[in-house]
């Protein structure tokens, strides 16, 4: 059963060959067991779990099923689940249990879906390896079949790494840099991060305003549709969401890529990456070609600063959203504060790890009087031109293609010290979230037992046409289907 | 060494929506602390804000009613801070592009003319909650209700020139909030607050001096007070050679004391950047005709009326033009008889006095314009005299009767005004005194006779049991004493 996809199980349940309680009970057996090594859940909610397969069988029953009743998935602990723990990979949070869902999480519980827990994250989704989390790293399930320790890719490292094993067949994560699309290529799982704005945030605790956007991770791009079609559609909780028709995403999975044009910017092809991992991305490429798809180089022209854009936009976002962890109303507090200011200090001392209190040095820095001009304000104007140069690829081409990251998943510590070689690995993604468009890893191949990642990059509300690329893909290779030992 | 004065005003309007401005908690005054704000008034993790509509729309029609250019994009910043009575760290407020742009005000001054104080900008915000520092031990209490409401900031040019100006220019807003319904004008709830900035040059110079800002003052009485406070505060630092510090200072009326609260170099450097959470407000052309034509009489407009309707001469029309209650009570009073000029007195006089003395305002009084206007009718008619009017006040004030007319059978104030029956009683009563008829009729200056008259008023009071029409005896004693 575990390996199974959504929709397989979907149709199991609606046969009736097993019940949902049951199915429940057979995924939490092994995650209990596998998630020892793997420690890629913070919170696994047993009792609720088996609480809602009930109700999911009780629905299938009564003929009210969806697409979703009774199938078990995980969600990022970045959404807030009403009554569990939420606690955003921090210790800050590590108490914090909301009194409200997030409305991906309300989707997802209307859906009848059966939730197994929050998978692990790099702390308040700062990090590109999970390895900040307060509650532990995350192994990276192929480095474990190679007896290596890896990580998992991050912030959704949790996320991915339990995709991967198999321990869900699903999992909700955020993208705010490259946060579902850099794991999934490290996990050899498929990811989507969506068109800002297509998925809710409300709920889902905040990093950087203008860039955070809750996305999908399973196995397969069908997989990833269903799932879309549960979180996509408008919210008035938040006013950064689109009102605009959510399609049904899998309906056209399988249209043919013909006439597919794709682009190739020569600035993500540029010597930034090993001559292995060019090699199973062009590969890849060359499936598409033989798919009827046809490519050509493009350029970003800007693609260099986006980097330093981001690196200035997110954190100052970030410095304004993490400023209501005082100690006051929720979560951590230090103990036995003197007085006001020792309660603010102390608690965002202790509460906060490394990466966060450097983002968010960073990002007041970058908001200061005198600096303010220098650096936030022309990070945006910056930002106004990599959203061009992708605008500027669309007329020529449909979709654009690169690798997901400039390497597979590197060992535990080794970009630790130094944090800028840890940002460098979100090159090719981090443009995207500036821009605000759509896209998705999907796995491509492997260099040294490691999976490798295709990036898919599409215009503004592009989602469908990105599922339907990936499906086609994955029809015709098995990337997908490999299973860490 | 002779000072110009020159004052600048900050005014905090609550607006009267029924929710908050990002939020759907309820703002009604008075609740229980902390059972009007939701987890995005708590700044829990993952809540965003969502604007709030009727804030635009009083915002516009303030920009209407101050003449002002209403910003067709405008943007929301966040204004970073730690506090308590803050619980996101941050302040959502305008600071780019704020709703209303320039505009002006013209307010009266005390000499009959009018001045123009011009506005710089009005911008939305949201309201900080409440800190109480008694009852806690030592500690502070914060108190969460009023986070996220509403406010307007009024930021006005630095125009006025004194105290009275400034005064002028605050009821006048006071008035204009009022009337459009926006506001209900409560300053002891804190529905309008005034930050007052002070600077002096010398007189006639064009170099600005540096300028303190008192903080806070919710009563136009500490606005004057704190006006004068600091101008001579300011005024004796000059003169001893000083300087002045540019600074935040808070004011106690009580003890007609400040202190500073922060100088420049304390102050926070907030870090201003456009809210990513909240999309640019757009407004259109429909949304601005619909706010204009939903404006209610404003107080220049209401003014001119009164002259007109009422017959009212320009200060009084203005008196009670300017604050919508006391407008809305002094009509319902002048409609109920002819004599609009005598309403206007006793709603100017004796009304506004009681309620002074007892620190009521006008939707605290317990009697109605209609009540007052019900008097008015029966001094009007001579039913009863000024003082037997001022026995019917005190009765209705205290709630004895609803009715004037049963208030003055129950008190027998009902004065006889018929000539026959008064004449008799001053023919009795001069008969009986003889001397002073003489006296009266001997004496050749007028105003000394006058005065003698007042010595017939008693005897005549008591011959009529308290009810004869004095203003008649008056007339018909010096028609039968003649000379």
């Amino acid at each position: 059963m575990h390996n199974k996809s959504v929709a397989e199980l979907s149709r199991e349940l609606e046969s009736g060959k097993i019940s949902s309680v049951e199915l429940t009970r057979q995924f939490l057996g092994r995650l209990e067991k596998e998630d020892e090594q793997l420690n890629s859940f913070i919170t696994i909610t047993e009792e609720q779990a088996l609480a809602d397969a009930h109700a999911a069988d009780e629905q299938r029953a009564a003929g009210k099923a969806t697409p979703w009743t009774g199938v078990p998935f995980a969600h990022k602990d970045i959404f807030c689940t009403n009554g569990v723990a939420t606690t955003c990979g921090s210790k800050m949070l590590a108490n914090f249990v909301p009194p409200y869902d997030a409305t991906v999480t309300e989707n997802f519980r209307k859906a009848g879906a059966v939730c197994l827990g929050k998978t692990n994250m790099d702390e308040f989704a700062m990090g590109s390896s999970t390895e900040s989390s307060y509650f532990g790293a995350t192994a990276n399930p192929w480095g474990l079949s190679q007896g290596e320790k890896r990580v998992p890719g991050g912030s959704s490292g949790g996320s991915a790494a339990a995709v991967a094993a198999r321990l869900v067949p699903a999992a909700t994560a955020t993208d705010t840099g490259g946060s579902i699309r850099q794991p999934a290529a490290l996990c050899g799982v498929t990811g989507l991060k969506p068109t800002y704005g297509r998925v809710s945030r409300y709920g889902m605790i905040a990093f950087a305003s203008s860039l955070d956007q809750g996305g999908t991770m399973a196995r397969t791009a069908e997989d990833n549709a269903l799932m879309l079609n549960v979180m996509a559609g408008f919210d008035p909780k938040d006013s950064t969401s689109i009102d605009r028709d959510v399609p049904d995403y899998t309906a056209t999975l399988n249209e043919p890529l013909t006439g597919l044009r794709i682009g190739l910017p020569k600035e993500y092809f540029a010597g930034n990456l090993s001559a292995a991992m060019e090699e199973q991305v062009r590969g890849a490429i060359r499936e598409y070609e033989k798919l009827g798809a046809t490519v050509k180089e493009v350029s970003l022209p800007h693609a260099d600063l986006a980097i330093a854009a981001y690196y200035v936009i997110a954190p100052a976002e970030a410095s304004a959203n993490l400023s209501r962890f005082d100690g006051a109303r929720y979560g951590y507090r230090c103990e036995d504060p003197k007085d006001l200011l020792d309660m603010y200090t102390r608690t965002r001392a202790e509460g906060f790890g490394t990466e966060v209190k450097r983002r968010i040095l960073v990002g007041t820095y970058a908001l200061s009087a005198g600096y303010f001009d220098a650096y936030y304000l022309k990070a945006q104007k910056v930002r106004r031109l990599i959203q061009q140069d992708f605008i500027n690829a669309f007329k020529e081409v449909d979709v654009l293609m690169s690798p997901t990251t400039p390497s597979p998943a590197f060992t535990q510590g080794e970009k630790t010290s130094d944090p800028v070689t840890m940002y460098l690995e979100d090159v090719f993604t981090i443009a995207i979230n500036l821009a605000g468009i759509p896209a998705m890893s999907v796995p491509a191949g492997f260099v040294d037992g490691l999976p490798v990642g295709l990036q898919i990059i599409g215009d503004y509300f592009s989602e469908a046409r990105l599922l339907n690329a990936a499906h086609q893909f994955q029809q015709v290779t098995d990337w997908h289907q490999r299973e860490p030992q | 060494m002779q000072w110009d004065i020159v004052i600048g005003l900050e005014i905090h309007v609550q607006l009267a929506t029924k929710t908050k401005i990002f939020s759907g908690s309820s703002t009604a005054y008075g609740a229980e602390p902390n059972t009007q704000a939701n987890a995005v008034d708590l700044a829990m993790p993952g809540t965003l804000p969502v604007p709030n509509e009727q804030a635009f729309r009083y915002a516009v029609m303030f920009g209407l009613a101050v003449n002002a250019e209403i910003e067709r994009r405008s943007v929301f910043e966040r204004k970073n801070y730690f506090y308590p009575d803050l619980p996101k760290g941050y302040q959502t407020t305008q600071l780019e592009r704020p709703i209303v742009g320039p505009g002006y005000v013209d307010i009266d001054l005390a000499s009959g003319e009018s001045k123009r104080v011009r506005i710089h900008h009005a911008h939305l915000e949201e309201d900080a909650g409440k800190s109480l520092h008694e009852d806690f031990h030592g500690m502070t209490g914060i108190d969460l209700n009023r986070a996220g409401t509403p406010l307007i900031e009024v930021v006005t040019e630095p125009d006025m020139t004194n105290a009275d100006e400034a005064v002028a220019f605050a009821k006048k807003l006071h008035g204009i909030v009022t009337s459009l319904g926006i506001c209900d004008g409560d300053m002891s709830q804190g529905s309008m607050r005034f930050d007052v900035n002070i600077s002096l040059k010398p007189k006639g110079s064009d170099t600005l001096g540096t300028r303190t800002e008192t903080k806070n003052l919710n009563s136009f009485r500490f606005m004057e007070q704190a006006i004068a406070h600091e101008v001579e505060r300011q005024m004796d630092i000059l003169e001893d050679g000083g300087t002045i510090v540019q600074e935040t200072r808070l004011y106690n009326g009580d003890r007609d004391e400040s202190r500073s609260m922060r100088t420049k170099e304390e102050a926070n450097d907030y870090r201003y950047f456009p809210c990513p959470d909240l999309l640019p407000v757009e407004i259109d052309d429909a949304f601005i005709d619909e706010a204009r034509n939903s404006l209610p009489e404003l107080p220049d407009a209401r003014k001119a009326r009164f002259k007109e309707q009422y017959g009212l001469n320009d200060y009084d029309a203005g008196l009670l033009a300017g604050d919508s209650k006391l407008a809305a009570f002094f009509e319902a009073a002048a409609d109920r008889g002819k004599d609009a000029k005598l309403a206007s007195n006793w709603v100017q006089g004796e009304f506004s006095a009681r309620l002074n003395a007892e620190e009521k305002s006008v939707a605290d009084s317990p009697i109605s314009g209609k009540q007052l206007g019900d008097l008015v009718v029966r001094i009007a008619d001579n039913t009863i005299s000024s003082a037997g009017a001022k026995k019917v006040f005190e009765a209705l004030w205290a709630g004895e009767n609803d009715s004037v007319d049963a208030i003055i059978d129950a008190k027998g104030l009902k004065q006889v005004s018929d000539t026959g029956e008064l004449e008799k009683m001053v023919d009795e009563v001069l008969a009986s005194m003889p001397d002073q008829v003489a006296q009266y009729q001997q004496e050749s200056d007028p105003k000394k006779q006058k005065k003698m008259l007042g010595g017939f008023m008693g005897p005549l009071m008591k011959a009529s049991k308290g009810q004869g029409n004095p203003k008649l005896f008056n007339e018909i004693l010096v028609k039968k004493l003649g000379g």
